[in-house]
């Protein structure tokens, strides 16, 4: 590609480059701040950009926008470009997206977690798009002699009403490059009410190849002469190789190599010992693992089992508070003079995320580079990590993006990465493709954490919550905590009464742990929401009618450091839609029927959610929820957006009560398959009502918050039906 | 051990164990890709295709055991008259999230309404409790089944 930089009007921080297509058309790639020199190509990538987006625009009017985010089931391949597209003001049909390579210097921040892109990208986004149209329009208004504020544009044309002429954007794309681009701060937005692509239900731009089974995942690469491989880790977490007698598995049918890999002991952020097997097809590569003989160092996972961690947990909470993470006010003489003092410990187990396509990946080194296929959340953790772990300059690596089926935070982490290139560098010139099991899959996750609370919280004679206490228990190496395993100090009620304290004890582990959707919230929700639902009871009202009481006026709460303002008249909102919605009041009439409630806030969106469910002896029919969220004054695509509420609440319910626990006996993991750590499956599947509350703060990501406030709202349903406290998760009723 | 498979209405030629499920035979040696490895052990659906007119967990069946039944995959169920309707009820209401287990779970709901035109929703969850979805579209899974069996508006709420 030809490329020609073009300047003018640029602010201190944006910079607009605009470039001619080989065979003509218009390519405007954003930069954010100003790159090192405007005159730097594109090859030095010098540009040291943290955002950027990418338009093209065929002669014939195709609009080719690149998607720069990894696709794991969260829509960012659709709803990013619906937003360039809009601005644009082209027609959907006249879209084309493309999947980006890494390369962050050119895009910007290439990566799925924390439910950040839409947060991030919205105004970029949107400036990118409108940037395009503004050099279209001028270009057809140097074309015709008129004044560019003489004309409209609409569905990819440029209208001039004054004469009735209109041209495509194709047939000006050319002539707008060499338009000077303008500022990108100024340059004009659409009002909202005439977006016509935002907020439109758009079908996801890969659907139609997924129906038509089209190989587009990770585990659907094909290289010329690949071969398949998997890699045998040690049984328990924390485990060495010692040696391994390869000589059986070598002599297995279709099996190549047989590769022992010591790594860097450091399964966190390195590569794990193991030995790989590779073959001329995966199930026979996975075949021969069972003739592999290994010595496994494994007196390091040794007392890493849950009855242990639970013993511990014990006997920390027997043994007071632990540190101090936050103290407001006297929580401590309040608690002591309160009327009323309730108190209860909560917890729950690890977890993994499993998600459908195992973790995969493939790469073939030769000659010193190496080129890799990655169903990854974190691919510049993944470049940064190659460096770390096997000295691999990043110029010397070409890293895709594959479609990912599914991704909740698993593939944050890059270890399968880090394992594939092992292997394809002691296989020079060979496309490697591993894929775990399974079972791999399950025994070497990145956990969610398991933790435990011990609350305490005064009552006053009026039936105010006046002070309250949690003494957190969970995983870490004395200072700071495992991935995943920290606590939010601004969780709820923290900031809404004077009086409190969160405290922290640790406990060691050699169990890789993790972010799983939603982060610390699908966890802290459960025990808070949950106690605090006792506590409303105990002060004679009920958990919606608690929490807008705390909530108070409306107003905004500052965060802790490096933390997210908490909008109280947001929460209030959602909170009296779904009290509305789900007419919280009437109370189902059936024995062992009844709704419970809960709220969270979580990476930037306020959700609340009524459960109605019945239960009969051991069993738990989710009847219905009803979600009410305000993820700020619009939403990109319904579609995605709708899909992305029921898929957390149906997740959330699973987490709750499928019976999802991960246990370990010595590091060894007990659970394998979805036999013993089951999924939702559609029976379970509740019928899920969607409010959103539309307030005008700028739109926020959707991936993660619905999924938290569904776990305390079955729960808190569960002992409104049955008198049941529910402290433990997974949810596992006694019969009656 | 060879093979003379009877895949999508054309005759395909491997060289296999035995003991290879017909999932593997498919991915690794006939670049049918598909059908999707999700569990390894039935317990999925990912892998569901359709061999001598009954949806099969490919990853269960040995290449040994297929014998001369009409294998169809996803790759092909488009060309049907009923696979067609299910396919655009998918992308009607744009079922799918992640998209992984959805070759599958249109193969298992092609089955359904192979042998029960217009199933309720009883039918619908008996038929499809074998089919995962970790995205949990579940709902509208079931609506993609009512509009492709004509019993659902498409402009209907997906609830």
């Amino acid at each position: 590609m030809s490329r020609e930089q073009l300047r003018a009007g640029l602010d201190r921080r944006t910079v607009l480059k605009a470039s001619l297509l080989a065979g003509g058309g218009l390519a405007l790639e954003v930069l954010v701040p100003l790159p090192r020199a405007l005159g730097a190509t594109e090859k030095e990538g010098a540009a040291p950009a943290q955002l950027s987006a990418f338009v093209s625009i065929a002669p014939d009017g195709t609009v080719t926008i690149m998607s720069k985010n990894p696709e794991i089931g969260q829509g960012i391949k659709t709803s990013l470009p619906m937003i360039v597209a809009d601005e644009l003001d082209c027609d959907w049909s006249q879209v084309r997206i493309a999947q980006a390579d890494l390369d962050q210097k050119r895009y910007g921040e290439q990566y799925a977690g924390g439910s950040t892109a839409t947060t991030r990208d919205w105004l970029p986004m949107r400036q990118t798009g409108a940037a395009a149209r503004a050099m279209l329009v001028q270009a057809a208004a140097n074309k015709w002699h008129v004044d560019a504020s003489e004309l409209t544009t609409a569905k990819g044309r440029i209208h001039h009403p004054g004469s009735g002429r209109s041209i495509g954007y194709g047939e000006v794309a050319s002539a707008a490059a060499a338009v000077p681009p303008p500022d990108l701060g100024t340059v004009p937005l659409k009002r909202p009410e005439q977006f016509t692509i935002i907020g439109r239900p758009v079908v996801g731009i890969d659907s139609a190849r997924i129906v038509r089974g089209e190989p587009i995942f990770g585990i659907d690469t094909r290289r010329p002469g690949m071969l398949y491989a998997v890699y045998e880790v040690a049984p328990a977490h924390g485990g060495r190789l010692i040696k391994a007698d390869v000589e059986a598995a070598k002599q297995s049918p279709g099996v190549r190599h047989v590769v022992p890999i010591v790594g860097n002991g450091d399964a966190d952020s390195g590569l794990a010992d193991g030995v790989a097997i590779v073959a001329t097809n995966w199930w026979l590569a996975n075949e021969a693992r069972s003739k592999l003989k290994v010595d496994w160092d494994l007196s390091a996972s040794k007392g890493h089992s849950s009855s242990i961690y639970q013993a511990n947990a014990d006997a920390a909470m027997a043994a007071g508070a632990g540190a101090d993470l936050r103290v407001d006010g006297d929580p401590a003489g309040k608690l002591a003079s309160a009327a009323r003092r309730i108190a209860a410990r909560y917890d729950y187990p690890f977890i993994a995320h499993a998600p459908m396509e195992p973790q995969n990946c493939t790469a073939r080194f030769a000659d010193g580079k190496l080129e890799i296929w990655a169903p990854s959340q974190t691919p510049q953790r993944g470049m940064d990590q190659l460096k770390k772990v096997f000295g691999l300059e990043p110029e010397a690596v070409t890293l895709h993006l594959t479609r990912a089926g599914g991704g909740f935070g698993r593939r944050l982490v890059n270890d399968y990465m880090m394992q594939v290139v092992a292997i394809a560098k002691a296989i020079p010139g060979v496309p490697i493709q591993l894929m775990w099991s399974r079972q791999d899959d399950m025994r070497r996750d990145y956990y969610r954490p398991g933790g435990w609370h011990s609350f305490e919280a005064g009552i006053s004679a009026q039936g105010e919550l006046i002070a309250f206490s949690d003494h957190f228990v969970t995983f870490g190496d004395g200072k700071n905590p495992a991935r995943a395993a920290g606590f939010n100090p601004a969780m709820p009620p923290a900031g809404l009464i004077e009086h409190l304290r969160y405290s922290q004890s640790m406990m060691p582990t050699v169990v890789t742990t993790g972010a799983l959707r939603a982060p610390g919230s699908n966890a802290l929700c459960f025990a808070s929401q949950s106690f605090l639902d006792e506590v409303a009871l105990a002060a004679g009202t009920d958990l919606p009618h608690l929490m807008l009481a705390m909530l108070g006026t409306r107003r905004e709460i500052a965060p802790p450091p490096g933390g997210v303002p908490f909008d109280t008249g947001r929460a209030r909102d959602v909170i009296e839609q779904v009290v509305q919605s789900s007419d919280w009041a009437h109370k189902p009439k059936e024995p062992g029927r009844a709704k419970g409630f809960a709220f969270y806030f979580s990476h930037r969106g306020y959700f609340a959610e009524v459960v109605e469910a019945s239960v009969a002896g051991r069993g738990i029919a989710v009847h219905k929820v009803w979600v009410a969220g305000d993820i700020g004054s619009q939403i990109v695509n319904p579609l995605g957006a709708e899909n992305q509420v029921r898929g957390a609440v149906i997740d959330g319910l699973a987490q709750a009560f499928a019976g999802q626990a991960i246990e370990f006996v010595d590091g060894v993991v007990q659970q394998s398959n979805f036999h013993d750590f089951p999924l939702a499956r559609m029976p379970a599947t509740p019928e899920i009502e969607i409010a959103w509350v539309r307030s005008d703060k700028p739109p926020t990501g959707l991936g993660e918050p619905a999924l938290p406030p569904v776990i305390p709202a079955l729960t808190n349903a569960i002992f409104a039906a049955t008198g049941t406290r529910i402290r433990s998760l997974p949810v596992r009723l006694k019969s009656a | 051990m060879r093979y003379r498979l009877d895949i999508n209405d054309s005759v395909r030629e491997v060289d296999v164990p035995p003991e290879m499920p017909l999932l593997w035979v498919l991915r690794g040696e006939l670049g049918l890709l598909g059908a999707k490895y999700g569990c390894g052990v039935g317990l999925c659906g990912a892998c569901t295709v359709h061999v001598g007119g009954a949806a099969q967990r490919s990853c269960q069946l040995a290449v040994s055991q297929v014998g001369h039944a009409k294998v169809y995959t996803i790759e092909h169920i488009g060309t049907t008259a009923t696979g067609k309707r299910v396919q655009e009820a998918w992308l009607k209401i744009d079922v799918m999230q992640c998209g992984y287990c959805q070759a599958g779970q249109i193969m298992s709901a092609c089955a359904l309404l192979g042998r029960t035109a217009r199933p309720n929703d009883a039918e619908i969850n008996a038929a499809m409790a074998g089919n995962i979805c970790r995205c949990g579209c579940y709902n509208r899974i079931r609506s993609a089944i009512r509009i492709a069996a004509g019993m659902e508006e498409e402009s209907s709420r997906v609830a």
